[in-house]
């Protein structure tokens, strides 16, 4: 099953290293890894994306905390909680499909954010699963490149991870 | 007053209580080599390789409960300290190893003598410290020995680039440090403990399985008292061996690959296990699938994450070992429940038969020298009491099957990770913490020979180490498994061209002795005995096709073990 581990990790160099690390020397998978500083300076938060099973889950969520960077970790996907991932799609532009592209975009709730003659530059923001949605809506010759943020998340409600 | 880096290095560990550090200079060190020449607190020990180092640190640590500490210098210093640091991780030893690094201006420009050792070590330590901050040394040599020596312990690397070394700042070394990322759990949960000893007290074929945990957490006295007051079986794994007295009728015997009859099949039969300080290595469980099929588990670990890792467990308990048992003993005190003393009967009444088996047995009337007999005599000789380091191999699993250990720390052996190399060199730290007692390195020619220059070190400190080479001219362990598995192909496990040990002992400036008769064994070992200031040498030239017995194959469960 599909996991969102938040991580709390001193904003130190090598802290990111000691992650990667743990989940490569393990054989772990991770589909996806953003980290950025927090509104505390001495913190980053880290939001991974693996799967595995329960077990396996298990393991990774408590050889994550025995990291000594690790300040405090929790497993978004365990209650409620809110996904979002960044994506910028560029994609050709010409003729016909510049209005189909407008459209679709529009559906999806994108925003086009440069335009050329040639092509558009495509924000856009959702689940991972709406971005794969929108990915293959488009005919894929038109795809010029693809950027993704990898997955954030944060808990609903009362639900948050902080000191 | 401002000091210079290397100095306060020296005054932080002065002010840690540090006697030894074990170490080899180079370059990026060379500040520190200084201030360490101008101080007369710290004893620098000098090593032939800096593989040496780190297992001489890590027997010091092994034997004593204090942290052992390495120098090394940058580049190859480190690497070659990789491998004993490695060791040490494997077996949660306390080990704080100092690195130096080239310059924090060339750092990433391949320079001279420069590795990545942050990245490196890594995933063979605890944690480890670059310090780009002078300010900071004496806060990150402080951080450095309370992770190593707290919660499960374990080896942590900090590395010193040399300019750091050089600059200067005011000394403060603080009493105490505190992280809010790392906690250790210290008590175990009361909830937790209650259930446990219920179920305990259900037992008809209790078990209890422990291991190094035991020994690193100084729990031999409570494990003890626990295992007398509910009269259970008690087995060590090859790290806890001396965690239970091996002398006690309570104890069966090491467990797993090679261990006893009446071990593992106890644990295969047993209803309820409770594991203390283990973590069910592959070594113990043999097919995970076939392991303890009938028993409700008990796990206390100061370690979350060993904890249904291998094997899932009812009742998980972490925390101390020594503060869980205490509290379990207490609550035995307080609990009703009354132990079911006839099934205990009947399953004490299974185990001797099971020992009567006599497992361990082998030929005693050889004309070849056993290697079983060598060890019984030493153990005999030297009462049970002295330290016992070992290589890796069959004189390994001999020596933890044939001497046995009452007192914990006194058997000092690289279990997780099984390095060859290891024995030598760790007598040499036991010896240093030890100066008046017996350490006696078993070992074989295969591994000797991979740290043989610490003979060096051992004459230039006077270290009266006693090596019990157990020579069969074969990596015997090696051998045993092409002989078992791959219809005797030995494929390079054979030792050709050996040196003359006696000579090359000699050379050194030591005793060497070479023992080729059974009846020739006791006498030897009296003697080198007797030698109390001199490292003695003893190249045992034993029976070549020896086997290590019982054993379970891969694949096999622990009721499906290969007999003499």
């Amino acid at each position: 099953m599909r996991h969102i581990i938040s991580i709390l990790i001193e904003n130190e160099a090598g802290a990111l290293s000691r992650v990667a690390g743990l989940f490569s020397a393990r054989g772990y998978n991770i589909e996806s890894l953003a980290v950025a500083p927090t509104e505390d300076p001495s913190l980053s938060r880290m939001t991974l994306v693996t799967s595995g099973t329960d077990e396996i889950i298990e393991q990774i969520t408590k050889q994550l905390h025995k990291l000594i960077d690790v300040v405090r970790l929790m497993d978004m996907t365990e209650g409620p909680h809110i996904e979002r991932e960044m994506m910028l799609i560029k994609v050709r532009a010409q003729g016909e499909n510049r209005n189909e592209l407008k459209r679709v975009s529009d559906i999806f709730r994108g925003r086009i954010i440069d335009v050329t003659d040639q092509t558009y530059t495509i924000e856009m923001t959702g689940a991972g699963e709406k971005l794969d949605a929108f990915v293959q809506a488009l005919e894929p010759g038109l795809i010029i490149e693809v950027v993704r943020s990898g997955v954030s998340g944060i808990g609903r409600g009362d639900r948050s991870l902080k000191l | 007053m401002e000091l210079t880096g290397a100095d306060i290095f020296v005054r932080a560990l002065q002010d840690e209580g540090v006697e030894f550090v074990f170490g080899y200079p180079g370059g990026a060190v060379l500040h520190i080599y200084d201030a360490l020449y101008r101080q007369d607190k710290l004893s620098h020990i000098l090593v032939r390789h800096e593989q040496a180092a780190t297992h001489a640190a890590d027997g010091y640590a092994r034997s004593t409960g204090k942290p052992g500490v390495v120098l090394v210098t940058s580049g190859p210093g480190a690497t070659n300290a990789v491998t004993g640091i490695a060791t040490a991780y494997m077996d949660s030893v306390p080990l704080v190893v100092f690195t130096g690094q080239v310059p924090t201006n060339l750092i990433g420009n391949d320079a001279f003598q420069e590795a990545d050792n942050i990245g490196i070590t890594r995933p063979c330590v605890k944690h480890n410290f670059l310090v780009k901050d002078v300010t900071k040394l004496a806060e990150t040599i402080k951080k450095a020995f309370y992770v190593a020596t707290t919660g499960r312990p374990g080896p942590v690397v900090v590395d010193l680039p040399k300019d750091i070394t050089a600059q200067k700042a005011t000394y403060h070394y603080p009493e105490k440090v505190s992280m809010r990322s790392y906690n250790p759990v210290q008590v175990g949960h009361a909830g937790q403990i209650k259930r446990a000893v219920s179920q305990l007290l259900a037992a008809r074929r209790p078990m209890i399985y422990t291991g190094g945990g035991v020994i690193l957490g100084n729990a031999a006295a409570a494990l003890t008292r626990l295992a007398r007051t509910l009269n259970f079986p008690v087995t060590n794994t090859l790290m806890g061996l001396g965690g239970y007295p091996a002398t006690d009728p309570l104890f069966v015997g090491m467990l797993g690959m090679h261990g006893t009859y009446e071990a593992n099949m106890a644990m295969h039969h047993c209803d309820v296990l409770l594991a203390v300080g283990a973590r069910f290595d592959d070594r113990v469980t043999g097919n995970i699938d076939k392991f303890c099929p009938h028993a409700k588990i008990i796990h206390i670990d100061i370690d979350p994450a060993s904890i249904s890792k291998n094997v899932k467990v009812d009742i998980p308990i972490v925390g101390c070992v020594d503060n869980v048992l205490n509290a379990m003993l207490t609550e035995l005190g307080n609990n009703r429940q009354q132990p079911d003393t006839v099934a205990l009967g009947e399953w004490w009444k299974q185990i001797d038969e099971w020992r009567s088996r006599d497992c361990l047995n082998y030929d005693r009337d050889s004309d070849r020298i056993k290697p079983q007999y060598v060890i019984e005599t030493l153990y005999r000789i030297t009462q049970g009491d002295a330290f016992v380091t070992s290589d890796v191999g069959q004189h390994q699993m001999w020596a933890a099957q044939f001497y046995k250990f009452d007192k914990p720390r006194r058997w000092i052996n690289s279990g997780g990770l099984g390095t060859m190399g290891f024995g030598l060199p760790a007598a040499m730290g036991v010896q240093f913490a030890h100066p008046d007692a017996t350490v006696a390195c078993i070992t074989g020619e295969g591994s000797i020979q991979m740290c043989i220059q610490e003979l060096s070190t051992c004459r230039q400190y006077s270290l009266p180490i006693k090596i019990i080479n157990l020579n069969n001219g074969y990596l015997g362990m090696v051998r045993q498994w092409q002989e078992f598995f791959y219809q005797k192909r030995y494929a390079m496990s054979y030792m050709e061209s050996l040196p003359d040990f006696v000579k090359l002992a000699e050379s050194y400036g030591h005793v060497g002795m070479q023992i080729t008769r059974p009846a020739d064994v006791e006498g030897a070992l009296v003697e080198a005995m007797k030698l109390k200031d001199r490292l003695v040498f003893m190249d045992f030239l034993t029976d070549r096709e020896e086997n290590v017995y019982p054993m379970i194959p891969a694949g096999g469960g622990q009721n499906e073990m290969i007999l003499i």
